[in-house]
C-alpha cells in the first residue's frame, strides 16, 4: 500500500511537471511569442522589448521555464491586461462558482445514476431496462448546448417555473441565494454524465449480481432489499469512484458550455470570454490550474479507492 | 444485443491457428454475417449512408444559395420555397443543414482516422517497447489527457483562425490520446501470449511479429474507437461552433446554427433550434451504435459468452 501510495504520488508529480511545460511551449508558440500575447496587439514595439527585458524573456529557454515554474509556485499565474487584474485573483472570484456546479452536478448524477444502474441490472433485458438503455444511448449522442436549450425552452419558455438564467452573484454565497436559478444549469451538466454513470453501475451490478457472495447472502435468506443495498451497490459504488476521476476533464468541458448557455459567472464563461477576446494570460492560467487539478482529482480518485478496497488495502503489507 | 445469439461461425474460426489465410477470410466473412445480424447496426449504417447523401448529394438536387444573404427573406418560418424556414440572414435552413453536415462529416471522419492512426502507432511502440520508454510515453499521454479537450481546443483556435483542415489537424490532435493508450494496453497483452512467445522462440523476426500477431490483433479495437472517435469529433466540432470559434460565415457547422438559433428562442423560431440538434443526435447515435455493433462483431472473445 504505501510503495502503491509512492509509486502514484511521484506519477502524478510527473504529470503536474509535464502540465507547467505544455503550457510553457504554448505560450511561446503564441504568435508574437509570450510578450506580444501578455500585452495585447496594440503595444508598441518599445514597450515589447522593455517588457522582454524586464521579464527575462531574453534568457535561455530554461532559465525562462524555472522563472516560469517559481513564478507558478509563488501562485503567479499572469497578469491579464484586458481585466486589468491578475489571472490569480480572477480565478479566485471565478473558480469556486465553477467547483460548486460541478460538484452538485456530480452528487446529482450519481444520486439517479446508482439506483437507475442498479434497477437496469436486475430487470436486466426487460422492457425497464431497455428504455433506460435507448435513454442512455441517446444521453451520449445529445450535445449538451443542445440540452440546455431545449430544457430553457421546456421549462423557463412553454412552462415558465425556473429562470432561464443562472444566479449572477459574485460570490458562492451569493449564487446559493438563488437555488432555483441553479437547478437547470446542474441538470444540464448532470446530465452530461449521468448516461455514462448508469450504464456502468448497471454493468459492474450484473456481474456483482453474479457473484458467489451474492448467492451466499441469499441462502442465508437475506432480503432482496438487503442484498442489493448492502452488497451489491457497494460493491458497484467503489470503481464508480475511479470513473468520477477519470470523467473530471469532461465535465470541466461541459462546465464552459453550460455556463456559456446559462450565462453563469464561473471559471468556465471567464474562459470563453478570454478565447473569444485573445485573453491569452487567462486562458494558459486557467488551463494549468484545470490540468493540475484534473491530475490531483484523479490522484485522490485512486487514493480513496485503495483505501475504501480492503483487496487493495492489504495488498503488499503482509 | 442480438450478435450474442450469432456465435457459430466466429467460433469456429476462432478457433483456427491465428494467421492463417483461410482462416482470416472466414473470421471476416463472420464479423460480416455477425454485423449485419444485428439491427441496430443496420440502422446506424444507413443513418450514416443517409447522412452522407444528404449533405453531399442533397445539395445538387436541392439548389439553395448559401452565400449570398437575403436581407428581405429572414426568420421565415417553414413554407413551400422553404422547407425548413430562413435564418437570421435570409439563408434557407435545409440548404443549410447539408452544408453544415458536409463539414461535420468531413472533419469528423478524418479527425479519427488521424487520431487512429497516430493513437496505433504511438501506442503500439509504447506497448511494444515497454520499460521506461514506455513509462515516459505513458506519462505523456497522461499530461495531454489532464488538459479537457474543449479547452485545448479553445485554445488553439483561438490562436489559430479555423478552416476545415485546421480543425482536422486540431481535433485529431486531441483525439489519438485515447486510442493510443488502448492500443498500447492491447500489444501488451498480446506481446505476452504464449503463441507470440512461440514464435519469438522459433526465431520469427519483430517485424513478422507485429504485421502477423500483434496488428491483426489490435485492429479490431482500433476499427471500433475510429467509429466511436468519429462521434465525438463530431460533438466536439458542435460545441466549437456553438462557442463561436467554428470556422467564419458563410461556412457553418450545426453547432454554429444552434448558437444562431438560440438568440431566437425567445421569438419562437423552432426551426432554427430543431433541426440542427437532431441532425447532431442522429448523426451520433448512428455512429455510436456502429462502434458498438463492430464491437459486437469483431470481438471473437466477446462472442463466446
Amino acid at each position: 500500500m504505501t510503495a502503491y501510495i509512492i509509486r502514484r504520488l511521484v506519477q502524478a508529480l510527473l504529470v503536474v511537471i509535464g502540465c507547467s511545460i505544455v503550457t510553457f511551449i504554448i505560450m511561446h508558440a503564441l504568435p508574437g511569442g509570450p510578450a506580444q500575447a501578455m500585452l495585447g496587439p496594440r503595444a508598441s514595439p518599445v514597450q515589447l522589448r522593455a517588457f522582454i527585458v524586464q521579464n527575462g524573456y531574453n534568457k535561455p529557454l530554461p532559465v525562462q521555464y524555472w522563472r516560469y515554474v517559481s513564478g507558478l509556485l509563488h501562485g503567479n499565474l499572469g497578469y491579464s491586461y484586458h481585466y486589468n487584474q491578475t489571472v490569480t485573483s480572477l480565478l479566485a472570484q471565478d473558480l469556486p462558482k465553477t467547483a460548486l456546479l460541478i460538484g452538485l452536478a456530480i452528487v446529482v448524477a450519481v444520486l439517479v445514476a446508482l439506483p437507475l444502474g442498479v434497477l437496469q441490472a436486475v430487470r436486466r433485458n426487460r422492457p425497464v431496462d431497455y428504455v433506460f438503455t435507448a435513454a442512455s444511448f441517446v444521453g451520449y449522442a445529445m450535445p449538451s448546448f443542445w440540452l440546455g436549450i431545449l430544457l430553457i425552452l421546456v421549462f423557463s419558455i412553454y412552462l415558465p417555473w425556473l429562470p432561464p438564467e443562472a444566479p449572477q452573484g459574485s460570490t458562492v454565497a451569493a449564487v446559493l441565494q438563488q437555488p432555483a436559478a441553479m437547478i437547470l444549469p446542474v441538470v444540464t451538466l448532470a446530465a452530461v454524465s449521468l448516461a455514462a454513470y448508469s450504464r456502468f453501475v448497471r454493468s459492474s451490478s450484473i456481474e456483482n449480481l453474479a457473484e458467489d457472495y451474492v448467492r451466499t447472502a441469499r441462502a442465508k435468506g437475506a432480503s432482496q432489499r438487503r442484498v442489493l443495498f448492502r452488497h451489491v451497490l457497494r460493491n458497484s459504488l467503489l470503481p464508480l469512484i475511479t470513473l468520477l476521476g477519470l470523467n473530471l476533464p469532461a465535465l470541466v468541458s461541459g462546465a464552459v458550455i453550460i455556463e456559456s448557455i446559462f450565462n453563469y459567472p464561473g471559471m468556465g464563461l471567464l474562459f470563453w470570454t478570454a478565447a473569444t477576446t485573445h485573453d491569452y494570460p487567462v486562458l494558459m492560467g486557467t488551463s494549468i490550474v484545470v490540468a493540475v487539478a484534473t491530475v490531483l482529482g484523479n490522484l485522490i480518485a485512486d487514493l480513496l479507492y485503495a483505501w475504501a478496497d480492503p483487496r487493495i488495502r492489504h495488498a503488499g503489507t503482509g | 444485443m442480438a450478435a450474442s445469439e450469432t456465435r457459430t461461425g466466429a467460433q469456429a474460426a476462432a478457433a483456427d491457428a491465428p494467421g492463417s489465410r483461410a482462416s482470416n477470410r472466414s473470421m471476416f466473412r463472420s464479423s460480416i454475417s455477425v454485423f449485419l445480424q444485428n439491427r441496430l447496426a443496420i440502422i446506424g449504417l444507413g443513418t450514416i449512408v443517409f447522412m452522407l447523401l444528404f449533405s453531399f448529394i442533397g445539395p445538387l438536387i436541392y439548389h439553395t444559395d448559401q452565400i449570398h444573404t437575403h436581407l428581405s427573406q429572414v426568420d421565415l418560418s417553414p413554407r413551400a420555397q422553404h422547407p425548413l424556414g430562413t435564418n437570421e440572414v435570409g439563408y434557407d435552413e435545409l440548404g443549410r443543414l447539408m452544408v453544415g453536415g458536409q463539414s461535420a462529416l468531413e472533419v469528423g471522419l478524418a479527425a479519427s482516422v488521424l487520431a487512429s492512426i497516430v493513437g496505433t502507432i504511438y501506442g503500439a511502440i509504447a506497448g511494444f517497447a515497454g520499460g521506461w520508454i514506455d513509462g515516459l510515453m505513458m506519462r505523456i499521454l497522461d499530461t495531454l489527457l489532464a488538459f479537457p479537450a474543449l479547452l485545448l481546443l479553445m485554445l488553439i483556435t483561438s490562436i489559430i483562425t479555423p478552416s476545415i483542415p485546421v480543425m482536422i489537424a486540431v481535433i485529431g490532435l486531441v483525439a489519438w490520446l485515447i486510442p493510443a493508450r488502448l492500443v498500447r494496453g492491447e500489444t501488451l497483452a498480446v506481446r505476452v501470449r504464449d503463441y507470440v512467445q512461440a514464435t519469438k522462440a522459433l526465431g520469427s523476426p519483430t517485424w513478422r511479429t507485429i504485421s502477423r500477431h500483434i496488428v491483426p490483433n489490435v485492429i479490431g479495437v482500433v476499427v471500433v474507437q475510429t467509429t466511436l472517435e468519429v462521434a465525438n469529433a463530431i460533438l466536439l466540432l458542435a460545441a466549437l461552433g456553438y462557442l463561436g470559434l467554428g470556422a467564419a460565415p458563410p461556412a457553418t457547422n450545426w453547432g454554429q446554427m444552434l448558437s444562431d438559433g438560440l438568440n431566437y428562442v425567445y421569438d419562437g423560431y423552432w426551426w432554427l433550434i430543431y433541426p440542427p440538434g437532431i441532425a447532431i443526435v442522429l448523426t451520433v447515435l448512428a455512429f455510436n451504435f456502429m462502434g458498438d455493433a463492430l464491437r459486437d462483431s469483431l470481438d471473437v472473445r466477446l462472442q463466446r459468452h
